[in-house]
Order: C-alpha cells, then sequence, then structure tokens
C-alpha cells in the first residue's frame, strides 16, 4: 500500500513542475511579505499551501489539455501523462481536486485573495491553455497575466486590498515571463513548430522575438524597481535590484545584438535567477 | 574546460560575498563612494553569475576586457574619493576617461598598440591604488591594520587579471587549464579580502 502510494507521488511530482511552482509560490510570499507588517505565521502557512495547492493543480490541468503537443515534442514526450504513465482521467481529477482544494481555501481564508487565486487559475487554465495557446502566439500575454496573480494575491491578503504596490510586482512577472517563455520557445523552435503550437519566433521571426525579449525585460526590471522604491524597500536591496538588473539587461542587449543560442540559454536561466533573487529582495 | 563542482562551489560564495557588500558592506557612506563601490562590486557579482550559467568560455568574451576593467577603476576610485580629499576631482577625471578610452579603443578596434597602451596605463594606475592606497594608510595607522586587507585584495586581483591579459594576448605565462584551475579560488579570495578589509576599515 505505501510502496504504491510512493509510486504515484513519484509520478504526480513532475506533473506539477516544481520547479516552476516553487518559483510562482515564492512570488506569492514576497507579494505579501513585501507589506512587511507584522507576519502572522498561520496566514503565511496558509498562503503557501492553498497557493502550492492552486498552482500544482492547474500545472496539471494544462498538462491534462496539452498531451497530444507534449507527446509530439521531443523535449516533453516523457512526461508522465505523454509517456502514457498517467492516464488523462486520473490527471484531471487529480489537477481538478488540487485546484479546488487550493482556490476553496483562498476563499476561505480571504475573499479579495480567494477571488485572485481564482482569476490566476481561470486565466492560466481557460484562458491560456484552452482558448488561446494552440490559436495565437499573443496567448503568452495571458499565460504572463496568470503568472503574475500569485504575487498579487500574496500581497492582497497581506494588504487587504488591491494597490498599486501589487499591479507593479504583478506587471514585473508579466513582463518577466516572455522573457522567459520567449527563450524556451526559440531553444525548441522545431518542437513547438512540429507541435503546431503558435509561438512568437515562428510567426514573427527570431529578429523581433528578441526585441520584444529586450523590452519586456526592461519593463520587467524597471517594475521591479518602481515596486522597490514604492514599497521602501532598503537602500541596500536596491542596490543590488539594481546590480542583478542591469545583468539582465545586459543579456537581454546580447540577444539582440549578439544572438548565439548560448546567450539565448543564459538569459533564461538568468531571468529564473533574477526573478528569485528580486523576490527575496523585495521580502526583507 | 568545464567547470566542476568545487568552481561553482568556489564561485557561489563569490557571488554571495559580492552581494553581500552591494547590499550591506557599503552602508552609510557618501554618494560617490556608494555608486563606485556598487558598480565593482556588482560589475564582480553579473560577471561570477554568467560564469556560472555560461562557464570559463566567458572569459573569451570581449567584454571581459571592459569589466575586468570597470572593476579596479570603480573600486580605486571609491578609495580616492573616501581617502585623498585632495585628488577627488583628478581622480574622478582619470576614471571616466580611462573607461571611455578603453571602450573606444576596444570598439573601434584601432590598429597598433594603442589599445594595448591604453588598458595598461588605465589598469596599472587602478590596480596600484588599489593595492598601495589601502596598504599605505593601514601601516601609517590612520585606519585599522586590517583595512590592508583590501591592498591584499588588489594584488591578488590585480595577477589574476595580469594572467588573463596574457592568456587573452596568446602568452600564457603558465597553461590555460592551470589558470582556469586556480581562478574560481582566486576570485574568492580576493573578494573576501575585499569584504573583510572594508569591514575592518
Amino acid at each position: 500500500m505505501i510502496h504504491a502510494l510512493r509510486t504515484r507521488l513519484r509520478l504526480y511530482w513532475p506533473l506539477i513542475k516544481s520547479l516552476q511552482t516553487g518559483l510562482l509560490l515564492s512570488t506569492g510570499l514576497a507579494g505579501y511579505l513585501s507589506a512587511h507588517t507584522k507576519a502572522d505565521l498561520g496566514e503565511l502557512c496558509g498562503l503557501a499551501i492553498s497557493l502550492f495547492l492552486a498552482i500544482s493543480g492547474s500545472t496539471i490541468l494544462n498538462m491534462w489539455y496539452d498531451q497530444d503537443i507534449d507527446t509530439v515534442m521531443e523535449r516533453t514526450h516523457n512526461r508522465p501523462l505523454a509517456a502514457g504513465k498517467v492516464s488523462r482521467r486520473e490527471a484531471f481529477w487529480l489537477g481538478l481536486v488540487l485546484a479546488a482544494a487550493g482556490v476553496g481555501m483562498a476563499l476561505a481564508m480571504d475573499i479579495l485573495y480567494g477571488l485572485v487565486v481564482f482569476a490566476g487559475l481561470f486565466f492560466d487554465v481557460a484562458v491560456y491553455t484552452i482558448w488561446l495557446k494552440r490559436r495565437t502566439c499573443w496567448s503568452i500575454a495571458w499565460g504572463g497575466i496568470a503568472g503574475g496573480m500569485p504575487i498579487l494575491a500574496g500581497r492582497a491578503l497581506a494588504v487587504g486590498q488591491i494597490d498599486l504596490v501589487g499591479l507593479l510586482l504583478s506587471m514585473s512577472v508579466l513582463f518577466w515571463i516572455p522573457t522567459h517563455i520567449l527563450t524556451f520557445s526559440m531553444r525548441y523552435h522545431a518542437d513547438y513548430q512540429a507541435a503546431r503550437v503558435p509561438t512568437f519566433p515562428s510567426t514573427y521571426g527570431f529578429e523581433a522575438t528578441r526585441a520584444v525579449i529586450a523590452l519586456s525585460a526592461m519593463i520587467a526590471a524597471a517594475s521591479i524597481g518602481v515596486a522597490g522604491v514604492t514599497i521602501g524597500v532598503q537602500a541596500g536591496a536596491l542596490r543590488l535590484m539594481a546590480v542583478l538588473s542591469s545583468g539582465l539587461l545586459l543579456l537581454s542587449f546580447a540577444t539582440v545584438f549578439r544572438p548565439s543560442e548560448r546567450v539565448n540559454f543564459s538569459l533564461f536561466k538568468y531571468a529564473s535567477l533574477y526573478m528569485m533573487a528580486s523576490m527575496i529582495l523585495l521580502s526583507v | 574546460m568545464k567547470l566542476k563542482m568545487l568552481d561553482r562551489l568556489l564561485l557561489l560564495g563569490t557571488a554571495l560575498l559580492a552581494a553581500y557588500q552591494v547590499m550591506i558592506g557599503i552602508d552609510g557612506l557618501e554618494s560617490l563612494p556608494t555608486i563606485a563601490y556598487t558598480i565593482a562590486f556588482g560589475a564582480l557579482l553579473v560577471a561570477v553569475l554568467l560564469m556560472l550559467i555560461l562557464g570559463f568560455e566567458i572569459l573569451d568574451s570581449p567584454i571581459v576586457v571592459v569589466v575586468s576593467t570597470l572593476i579596479p577603476l570603480s573600486l580605486s576610485l571609491g578609495l580616492v574619493w573616501e581617502h585623498l580629499e585632495s585628488w577627488r576631482l583628478a581622480y574622478l577625471t582619470f576614471a571616466i576617461c580611462g573607461f571611455l578610452a578603453i571602450l573606444l579603443t576596444r570598439s573601434l578596434r584601432l590598429p597598433g598598440r594603442l589599445p594595448v597602451i591604453v588598458l595598461a596605463l588605465v589598469h596599472g594606475v587602478a590596480g596600484m591604488v588599489v593595492f598601495l592606497l589601502p596598504t599605505v594608510l593601514a601601516a601609517q595607522g590612520e585606519t585599522s591594520p586590517g583595512f590592508a586587507l583590501v591592498g591584499l585584495g588588489g594584488a591578488l586581483i590585480g595577477l589574476g587579471g595580469v594572467l588573463l591579459s596574457f592568456l587573452k594576448a596568446e602568452r600564457p605565462i603558465v597553461s590555460r587549464e592551470t589558470i582556469l584551475r586556480i581562478f574560481p579560488a582566486l576570485l574568492l579570495l580576493t573578494t573576501a579580502a575585499f569584504v573583510v578589509g572594508f569591514a575592518l576599515q
């Protein structure tokens, strides 16, 4: 029994894309801690659990819907659903239960917080994955909006309203996401072509995509900087954010003016590191 | 040559120390030294992060010359501004002109020895300031003896700079493998000497 359960959990774990979920969860926690009010440990734990459940559920529902795409793509064909190790029905119910539990818990904690968490789930699964992903490359804008919801939710839970700082933080994630997803879609261009998923590189070409990445990185860095100043983050943390932002801008410009596969992938990795570091700095 | 686990740990340690210095180590200083030290340790931090991501290949990039100038130049500017009041304006002018000269001679790809002469002059002066100023101040008792560690850091980073310069000029003093093997440890020791030296100031 325990062995069977462990085997199932081992199969379920890749379904939630732990790194991505962890990063989004960290933005939610940073949004909460950015209020710099006396943190309620119980509320913070509730936030972590509800967000983890909602983000995991939404990720599994995405994977459930995109199983046919994952099967075609070289990068994803070994995922448990695409490889047939977990059935579609099982994944659907698992995703639905986790998502419902996460949103339910969030609503029970605070109505506004719950509504923002639900909005994130709705934008991610219904608008991004089911409605737009196979139709237009602009679907990533909605994916970005969904990605910005955890940090907005965390902030809303802490301050009891949707304020300017929350929107700025959300915008920083929204504009960080293209640096992440677009570099990925260039690296795995052939994969997306094979799966017939419209991407920026396939629609507008690599050069335009690189320009969008550089512009997005600039807006993301500016949004985080303005949010940091508005929050009243310590001068030292602001200095460090400025330094890390300059690295992000440097790499973004390098993708435009000295494009190469390595620079492209470096930007992808640096952008994740940048976001994680910025979240920590906003919280201190 | 690929980064080994030990290299990664040493570089991570360097990145954390540089981040600490930017965030906490230079608090409470005047505006210009704060900016100068932020540029110095910030450039070091970003360079180390890129090395962690890209590996030693980043050292072959032309931008390394600019970054490796930025670090001693801005560090020496901060030191002069803090400790040699009468030289402030002159050194600020030298730092700005020196940096622009390197940028121009590198981006315009001028023929002849001018780019090398400009680089050696600017690097040499900045390196000597970082090495000598804290050492002399500590020896004269004007700062705590621990401040001499900043001078030691200057000597170490100077050594790294010389090794890299010869490597880039394809006249290495020691083999590329040896340089790359000691480079992460050298960077960590340098940064640790700077951070401790400034803390003891």
